[in-house]
């Protein structure tokens, strides 16, 4: 490229350096202090960036082992990181299968079948996904607590009652997959029709075996957005081994039962593969964030 | 994967669709009459219009093409739309930790509840052989006539046993702490005497005769058996009274008109924190929004500068916030801000010799908020704003460079031109995401410091979803009062909704 280029270009490199790097210190601080903290002695241990003598302690109650300090005492695990971080992956799981099949079904009406009110629901979808759920919980509480009256399996503190309660959050999904199926020639399927398939057998043996990608892609997305939901699930669960992660990573931090040292390993487990499965997919995640405001 | 041919022709047959959905809606029914007789309307009723659709749906040649939209239209009824209706609904009522039951409910209680019948009641005595127990009762107003009842197993089932005057009991006389511990499993115990009076504990030492203690009659008034005294339901205050007005708890919940909204506006110890929290709210989001943007955009320039030739490593990093759960780094930070072991006020204390309160002053925790959410949320802007540099030509850097401009001028006459259109959509999102952002400020603060002298729990930091949150889950459980400040928020973002869909509809046109 034929940029023209100022004279002093050198100098200014090195300042965006210079304040890129004094920035990048400030950001990962809390990712640096953290794993400091878990390899630290006890719970209140202050100290440099590298502890001084570090312990395993931390870890081995985050994976459910009794620890034996130096001077004899042995620690117990305080909470079952483990049970929580099952619990979350099982409802995510089953929430996105579900999510995907929902969003799936729904994608392929609107991009391909006709019939009345088609583009007023798009609309109403769109509209309704500006109401987020933390603003109806009490109406989830109100719901879940009178169901499990009646379907106890559905009732408050049940993970299927948590798990029915997100299948509502499709619209983004039904919207990314509504634009890759657009994305593909009809003609295929046209010629499955001539051949005489129904609309399902040309929906099931030839465009989604074609989106198997955007398949993958929703999948992910959906269990990234329910395994860090909090206010839904914080209201209807409540034994401590039926918590989600989410919900459960807060009780190392209350006031009176302060485990600063656990929660840091905890944190470290729980939020490493989370991170990396979200580093993977980010570009399809911000494409799908934006492809709301930009389609309308 | 391979079928049987007659289970094919079976399966393709109308039969199995039928039964399936004869299956669901039985069921369905079965649930709607259930909810429905514990007095529900609005739930049962949201059910029913929804099943008769999905049936008409599945079964006429005619709503073929609803087929697909249907399961996850449900989903949106269900669980977007349905519970904003339901709130606004539960705003017009006393629905809360007192009044949480429905009439019927209530009622029942109050039919099952027992007093002691008849001038008789009898200490207990306890005697265990084995595993096998007897009581022995005697009459409190005549020692001499002493009840011992058959042997029978005491594990918590309910059990009926008759006792004879003057039998033996064998065993060990239990002490009396011994007969505490089974005292739940002594409950459900009842003991028949002869001449057909019927036993059951009625306190720690002794067994009577117990009888309702109301009766019902009609309009679900109740009549105390005892003393004929009525208590009538007030559909107003959503109480049993009787008639020189004292209540009779639980409660129940009625309709109470506009009197959630009325406190809302009325009760000084609830209308200025809302007002103070609104406020708050408004600072809050658009403080958020422009800090992000500011930093997101300076770093997307940064970004797209060629002579920075390792900004890809950046980049990455600098997503990092954005990559990990939040659940997770609002969590760090509560910890690196904490005052007393906090390691950000180790740092402070050692470099400045200041140790700020982060969570008990206001305007230091507010400060705190900001920085966190403003760490929080500047990938996502840096995202976009890379985005949409990359639609800008570049030979209109070309032209101002040969015109000798800095990169002052390049940002406010070329970059912020050019994507002021498309950014304005996502940022009155980002804009509505912070109104309601609950989790940031529930794991950080949980609204702390509290606001002194308010009539319901606020706190400071609060967010408007988190009054709402608190007030119902929180300090008193008032559902009612929560659903009425919910209907507001959703109010106010039904309004950012407007807008943002004209603001959307302007930057197609451009």
């Amino acid at each position: 490229m034929a940029m023209v280029q100022p004279r002093n270009l050198q100098y200014r490199v090195w300042a965006a350096r210079i304040i890129m790097i004094l920035l990048l210190c400030l950001v990962m601080f809390p990712f640096l202090m953290i794993i400091s903290v878990s390899f630290r002695t006890g719970n209140f241990a202050t100290g440099s960036l590298i502890p001084d003598n570090p312990s395993l302690e931390h870890w081995a109650m985050v994976l459910g082992f009794e620890y034996t300090t130096a001077d004899g005492t042995v620690i117990k695990p305080t909470f079952p990181v483990l049970t929580w971080l099952w619990n979350s992956l099982k409802v995510s799981f089953t929430t996105s299968a579900l999510i995907l099949m929902l969003s799936t079904t729904g994608a392929y009406a609107f991009a391909r079948l006709r019939f009345r009110f088609k583009n007023h629901l798009l609309t109403s979808m769109m509209i309704l996904q500006m109401f987020p759920a933390v603003l109806a919980l009490v109406a989830f509480h109100a719901f879940f607590n009178k169901l499990g009256g009646v379907v106890p399996w559905l009732g408050l503190n049940t993970h299927s009652a948590l798990v029915m309660s997100y299948l509502g959050g499709i619209t983004m999904h039904i919207w990314l997959i509504k634009g890759y199926f657009e994305s593909i020639d009809v003609a295929l399927e046209e010629s499955a029709y001539i051949d005489g398939a129904t609309p399902w057998q040309a929906f099931r043996h030839i465009l989604l075996p074609l989106s198997v990608p955007i398949l993958a892609v929703v999948f992910v997305l959906s269990f990234i957005g329910v395994i860090g939901e909090y206010p839904i699930a914080s209201v209807l669960l409540q034994g401590v081994d039926q918590l989600t992660l989410a919900v459960g990573m807060k009780q190392f931090l209350y006031a009176q039962n302060y485990l600063w040292g656990d929660f840091a390993a905890a944190a470290i487990l729980t939020g490493m593969p989370i991170t990396v499965v979200f580093l993977m997919a980010q570009r399809y995640l911000v494409n799908g964030l934006t492809a709301g405001g930009v389609k309308g | 994967m391979t079928i049987p041919a007659n289970v094919r022709s079976l399966l393709s047959g109308n039969g199995p669709k039928w039964a399936l959905v004869a299956l669901i809606d039985l069921a369905l029914l079965y649930v709607i009459a259930l909810l429905y007789f514990q007095g529900e309307v609005l739930f049962p009723l949201t059910l029913l219009v929804l099943g008769s659709l999905g049936t008409w749906i599945f079964t006429n040649k005619r709503g073929y093409s609803y087929r697909y939209v249907y399961p996850c239209l449900l989903g949106i009824m269900m669980f977007i739309v349905f519970p904003l209706v339901y709130t606004f609904s539960i705003s017009f009522t006393n629905y809360g930790s007192a009044n949480i039951l429905s009439l019927e409910r209530v009622k029942e209680i109050h039919l099952n509840k027992q007093v002691k019948n008849g001038e008789h009641s009898y200490t207990l005595a306890l005697f265990q052989q084995n595993d096998q127990f007897q009581l022995q009762l005697t009459d409190k107003n005549d020692k001499n006539s002493i009840y011992t009842s058959d042997a029978f197993v005491l594990n918590g089932d309910p059990v009926e046993v008759n006792a004879r005057l003057g039998a033996d009991a064998e065993g060990n006389k239990l002490s009396m702490r011994e007969v505490v511990q089974q005292r739940s499993a002594l409950g459900s115990v009842a003991v028949n005497l002869a001449g057909d009076t019927r036993l059951v504990m009625s306190s720690l030492r002794e067994f009577s005769a117990m009888a309702p203690q109301y009766r019902e009659e009609k309009n679900d008034n109740l009549v105390e058996i005892n003393t004929g005294k009525v208590i009538r339901p007030d559909m107003t205050t959503g109480f049993y009274v009787t008639d020189s007005g004292e209540r009779v708890a639980p409660g129940f919940s009625v309709y109470v008109g506009g009197e959630n909204y009325e406190r809302l506006i009325n009760d000084k110890g609830i209308r200025e924190p809302f007002f103070k929290i609104f406020v708050w709210t408004i600072v809050f989001s658009a403080g958020s929004v422009l800090f992000c943007l500011v930093i997101g955009l300076l770093l997307a320039n940064l970004m797209q500068w060629e002579p920075l030739k390792e900004r890809a490593i950046y980049r990455v990093l600098l997503i990092l916030p954005y990559a990990v759960p939040a659940f997770i780094s609002i969590l760090i930070f509560k910890g690196l801000f904490n005052q007393n072991f906090g390691e950000i006020n180790m740092i402070l204390e050692g470099l400045f010799g200041i140790s700020p309160e982060w969570m008990t002053d206001p305007t230091f925790a507010r400060t705190m908020i900001l920085i966190v959410n403003t760490w929080l949320g500047y990938p996502y802007m840096m995202i976009v704003c890379m985005g949409l540099l990359k639609a800008i030509p570049d030979d209109l850097y070309e032209a101002s460079a040969i015109d000798g401009a800095n990169p002052i001028h390049n940002l406010l006459y070329i970059t912020l031109p050019n994507i002021a259109k498309p950014l304005a959509p996502i940022l009155i999102a980002s804009f509505a995401f912070n109104f309601n952002n609950f989790v940031l400020i529930d794991l950080l603060t949980a609204g702390g410091p509290m606001m002194a002298g308010t009539t319901t729990e606020a706190g400071f930091t609060d967010l408007l979803v988190n009054f709402t949150f608190r007030t119902a889950f929180v300090a008193g459980q008032d559902f009612g009062l929560a659903s009425a400040i919910a209907t507001m928020i959703f109010l106010i973002v039904g309004f950012i909704s407007w807008v943002n869909l004209r603001a959307t509809r302007s930057s197609q046109e451009y």
